[in-house]
Parts: C-alpha cells; sequence; structure tokens
C-alpha cells in the first residue's frame, strides 16, 4: 500500500510538470502581446520594447518557463495584468470560495445520492423506485448551466426567496450569507446526485439478496437493523469510489455554476482572466485547478484501493 | 407421397420471433433523435423566420401566435433560432465524435496491436491529457484561439480522444489474441490488413456504444462553452450560447432562456436513450442470458 501510495504520488508530480509545461506553451501561443496589453493601445514601440526587456519576454523560452515555473513553486504567483495585483493572495480568496461551495455540494450528493438510492432500493420497482429514477436521470441530462437558470428564475425571479447570484458577507448576518450558497449548490448537488444514488441502489439491491442480510432477517433482527448495520455497511464500498470520482467532475462543474451565479470562485476567476487575456492569471488558476484535480483522483484512487481489498491486499 | 407433403407442412420458426426484441429505451431514444435530425435538417424551410432577422418593434414579446416561443431582446424569433440551434448542436455532438474517433480509433489499435515503447508513449501521453477536468482542456485550448463553432468542435474532440484510445486498446489488446488473428498472421497479412479487416470489424460494438456516450457528452461540454463565451459566437443560434445572452433578461422574458434549455434536454435525453438501448444490445453482459 505505502509503494503503491509513492508511486501514485511521484507520477502526480511527473504529470504536473508535464501540464505545467503544457500550460506555458499552449499560453504562449495566444493572441495578443503582453507588452502590447500592459502598456496601452497608444503606446510607441520604444515603450513596448522596454516593457519586454523588464518583463523578460525576449529570453529564451526554456528561461521564461523556468522563471515561471520556480516562481510557481516558491509561491509567487506572479502579477495580474488586469487588476494589477499580485495573483496569490486572489487565487487564496477564490479557492477558499470555491471550496466551501465544493464541500457543500459534495456533502448534499452524499447525504442526498445515498439516502435516495436506499430509499429506492428498498421500494425497488414502485412508483417512488422510478420517479427517483426519472429525478436523476433528469439531473444528468439538464446542463448545469440551464438547471441554474431555472432555479434563478423560480427561486429569484418568482418566488424572491433567495438572491440570483454573487457570495454573501458574514457580516450581514448567517442567514444572508447562506442563502447565497443555496442555489448554486442546489445546481451542483442535482448535476451529479445521479451517479451516486444509482450506485446506491443497485449495490443495495444485491446486498439485500445475499446470504447474510436472509440470515440476519431469519435471525429475526428488525428491519432497521438489518438495512442500516447489515447491508448498508457493505451496500456502502462502491458509492464511496463513485463519490470520489464525483469529486473530480464537480471541479468542472463548478467553472459553469460559478459563471451562472456570479459566484466569486476559481472557475469565474479563470473565466474572467481568459475573457480579458490576462496571462499570469490564467497560467496561475489552470496550473491550480489541474493540480486540485489530480490530488483529487489521487484521493479517489486511493480510497477505492482502501475500501478493495483485492487492491489492498494486492502487494503493488 | 403422403409422408413428403406432411415434411412439406414442416414451417422452420420465422427468423423474426427468435430475434431478441428490441429495448424500449433504444426505439424510444431512437425516435426523440431521429425527430431531432429531421428537424434540424428541415429547420430553414419550417422556420416561420430568419434566425438572425431583428425587429426592435416586437422586442421581448412573450409567446404568441406570431412568435410561438416569443421573441429576444433583439426581436429574433426564438422558434426559428432553436431550429437552426439544433443544427449547430447536432454538429458538434456528432462532430466532435467524429473527430475523436477518427483520432482515437487508429491511434488506439496500433497501441494495441504493436505495444512496446509507441504505446508505452502513447498511453502516458493519454494520462496526461486525462489529468485535466475535460472544461478546463476545452478552455485552454480555446484561450488560445479566437473562439470560432468549429475551433470548439475540434476542441471538444481532443478532450475525449484519451477515452477513445484507452477503450480501442484494450479492446485490440484481446482481439489479438485470438485464434483468427494468428491464422492472419500465420498467413502472411501485413499489420495494416488485420488491423482494418481482422480486429476492427470485431472492435466495434464496445466503440459504438462508447461513442453514443461521448455525443451527449460532446453536446453538453460544446454547449457550457458556448455558454461561457469560448464556442460560438453571436449572432449564432448556438443553444448554449442563446441561454448566456437570455440571463439578462430571465426575469422578464424566461422563454428566451427556456427554449433552447429544453430543446437541449430533450436532445441529450434522447441520445442517452439509444445509447442506453445499444449498450443492452451490443453488450452480451446485458442481454442475461437470453438471445444468441
Amino acid at each position: 500500500m505505502e509503494l503503491y501510495v509513492a508511486k501514485r504520488i511521484a507520477t502526480i508530480a511527473v504529470i504536473l510538470v508535464i501540464i505545467s509545461g503544457l500550460i506555458f506553451g499552449i499560453t504562449q501561443a495566444m493572441p495578443g502581446n503582453v507588452a502590447r496589453m500592459i502598456a496601452g493601445q497608444f503606446a510607441t514601440p520604444d515603450v513596448i520594447a522596454a516593457i519586454q526587456i523588464k518583463l523578460g519576454l525576449n529570453d529564451p523560452l526554456l528561461t521564461q518557463y523556468w522563471r515561471w515555473a520556480s516562481g510557481m513553486l516558491s509561491g509567487n504567483l506572479g502579477q495580474s495584468l488586469i487588476m494589477e495585483r499580485p495573483i496569490g493572495p486572489m487565487l487564496r480568496d477564490a479557492l477558499a470560495n470555491s471550496a466551501l461551495l465544493a464541500a457543500i455540494s459534495i456533502v448534499l450528493v452524499t447525504v442526498v445520492g445515498v439516502g435516495l438510492g436506499i430509499v429506492a432500493a428498498i421500494k425497488h420497482n414502485s412508483t417512488l423506485d422510478h420517479g427517483i429514477s426519472v429525478f436523476t436521470f433528469l439531473g444528468i441530462s439538464v446542463p448545469e448551466f440551464f438547471w441554474g437558470i431555472v432555479l434563478i428564475l423560480v427561486f429569484a425571479g418568482y418566488l424572491h426567496w433567495l438572491p440570483s447570484g454573487g457570495a454573501g458577507n458574514l457580516s450581514a448576518g448567517w442567514a444572508a450569507w447562506a442563502s447565497h450558497l443555496v442555489l448554486p449548490a442546489a445546481t451542483l448537488t442535482f448535476s451529479l446526485i445521479a451517479h451516486v444514488s444509482r450506485m446506491t441502489r443497485s449495490s443495495m439491491l444485491e446486498t439485500l439478496r445475499s446470504p447474510y442480510v436472509l440470515f440476519a432477517r431469519a435471525k429475526g433482527l428488525p428491519e432497521r437493523v438489518v438495512l442500516f448495520r447489515h447491508a448498508l455497511r457493505n451496500a456502502l464500498l462502491p458509492t464511496i469510489t463513485v463519490l470520489a470520482i464525483d469529486v473530480g467532475l464537480l471541479i468542472g462543474g463548478i467553472v459553469v455554476v460559478e459563471t451562472v451565479f456570479s459566484y466569486p470562485g476559481l472557475g469565474r476567476l479563470l473565466i474572467f482572466a481568459i475573457e480579458r487575456h490576462d496571462l499570469p492569471l490564467i497560467q496561475a488558476s489552470i496550473l491550480v485547478i489541474a493540480a486540485i484535480y489530480c490530488f483529487a483522483n489521487l484521493v479517489a484512487d486511493l480510497l477505492y484501493a482502501y475500501f478493495n481489498p483485492k487492491i489492498r491486499y494486492g502487494g503493488t | 407421397m403422403a409422408e413428403l407433403r406432411a415434411e412439406a407442412n414442416w414451417v422452420p420458426a420465422s427468423p423474426v420471433s427468435r430475434r431478441q426484441r428490441l429495448p424500449t429505451t433504444l426505439i424510444c431514444g431512437a425516435t426523440i433523435v431521429l425527430i431531432v435530425i429531421a428537424l434540424a435538417i428541415a429547420a430553414p424551410w419550417i422556420a416561420p423566420y430568419p434566425y438572425d432577422e431583428m425587429q426592435i418593434m416586437t422586442r421581448l414579446k412573450p409567446p404568441s401566435f406570431a412568435h410561438w416561443f416569443g421573441t429576444d431582446d433583439f426581436g429574433r424569433d426564438v422558434l426559428s433560432r432553436t431550429l437552426i440551434g439544433a443544427r449547430l448542436s447536432l454538429l458538434m455532438g456528432l462532430g466532435a465524435t467524429a473527430f475523436c474517433l477518427a483520432i482515437g480509433v487508429p491511434l488506439g489499435l496500433y497501441a494495441g496491436y504493436q505495444r512496446g515503447r509507441i504505446e508505452e508513449f502513447l498511453m502516458r501521453s493519454m494520462d496526461v491529457l486525462m489529468s485535466f477536468p475535460p472544461i478546463l482542456l476545452g478552455l485552454l485550448v480555446l484561450s488560445v484561439t479566437t473562439p470560432v463553432l468549429w475551433k470548439t468542435i475540434l476542441a471538444v474532440g481532443i478532450v475525449y480522444v484519451p477515452a477513445i484510445v484507452r477503450l480501442t486498446r484494450s479492446v485490440t489488446l484481446e482481439l489479438a489474441q485470438e485464434e483468427f488473428v494468428l491464422a492472419a498472421r500465420a498467413r502472411g497479412d501485413g499489420p495494416a490488413y488485420i488491423l482494418a479487416r481482422e480486429i476492427l470489424p470485431n472492435a466495434w460494438p464496445p466503440i459504438a456504444v462508447e461513442a453514443s456516450l461521448r455525443v451527449t457528452f460532446a453536446i453538453l461540454l460544446g454547449a457550457a462553452l458556448s455558454f461561457l463565451g469560448m464556442g460560438a459566437q453571436p449572432p449564432s443560434s448556438d443553444w448554449g450560447l442563446m441561454i448566456s445572452e437570455a440571463r439578462a433578461f430571465v426575469e422578464r422574458a424566461p422563454w428566451i432562456a427556456l427554449a433552447p434549455g429544453i430543446a437541449m434536454c430533450v436532445t441529450v435525453i434522447g441520445v442517452n436513450l439509444l445509447g442506453d438501448g445499444l449498450r443492452e444490445v451490443l453488450d452480451p453482459r446485458m442481454r442475461g442470458g437470453k438471445g444468441s
């Protein structure tokens, strides 16, 4: 197991180096000259040349990459061209907002998804079961941004219960702060819940047919104990791995959802950077998101290995 | 003579009765998809107005007899735009899938059959591509160029290449050990011939199922990229772009967002059902013992 973990972490390090090279290489090909963007439309060629020398834009690409990558490693993420502020703190605030939204969503996906899966398995082939599967099927088929807009329309437009976007301030009170999170979290949850509830349902159904559940029932244990203490514990193993994969999907979904709800997170920051061609900000935010994604996948694999004895004792 | 006649009365069971019944999901999915395709093809003729015709006098009008789905903030007919948008959406789904198949299948066949260092290099490159969240890879590719629809299609196609390569490779690995492939090798057939004539015809069922999945992913990802401003550009009537433009008016004129949104959901549900049905027919493990 230790060797497996060490191997995976080494792979991630290599992948991140390659990704950073890719990001740097691709962003070098972006339209527009960075020096011209800083100097403005009416700058003379002298000014542009001076800025190019100051930023080291004439150095060989490898030197530039090395400067950028070592800056990243030492925590110096550079300066945003558009906002003229250091990227580090900006990225940190956005990351905190995104992490909060992601954490709430993943908790909701777990609780509601597992709950729906259990109910569907217990009430197998009933109207409720079919209702749940239609509901979750819709979740996969409706794009996040459309579902988000429908929620804004209903809860912000017609009912006026919740704000349509933005992030709340804690100083305005807990309720106001939390109300800004409801719609984005609900949107993300809906788009991810199908995997978890389907997996819980099918593995719960399988477990309920197993001999030891039959035995537990034959012993005369109350149904609640059979379901929750005997069946659920084993049925949840596959669900855990699906859940870990969902963390990866969540990172993709969050970019779109943050844009829909104008939520000041990492995804919206990235879209802002791309729209304005803010090169250093694009590079830093994509690298951070890619790193988080890699580690989320690592956690997924480790959980899978941990809960799956075949791999845990498999020697690799 | 009588015996002969008795024999002649014996009628073999009709082949239809022995054939497996098509799953309902496949029929429903195929019907929806065919309707969407028919509407998309016929769009320029059945659309009541040109999709980009602006009429300042009829801005933000709710659905009425003249404009079934209402009009948007430029007075353009939402029904006509949604119909034309179906073309773009299908183009995105099918185009990106065709592109990722065109790149992924040959690479996967090659990696699975030739093995060795090139395989190793290919598969590790695919690992790197897969360690990017799909939407991020699309954004990265599109951030370097000015967004146009065909570039978005290529970007979405590239995102899904690794999945196709991995699948094709694993299918090829299995098939390469089969006797008919060994026989072809013994006959002295070249690798290109074996891959094209012996392996590919047997490898396609799982690839087809995967491709049907990719179509919905591509439609959704393409729409998301257009929604984020990295795909089709105004005045195009791409569904993702239409929804993005409708955001500002969603409380005053929700029909502008609802029409393309519902159209997209119906399309995606159709393709999803079709894919589920296809998997049931093509994946022997899901046939549950019946049929051949």
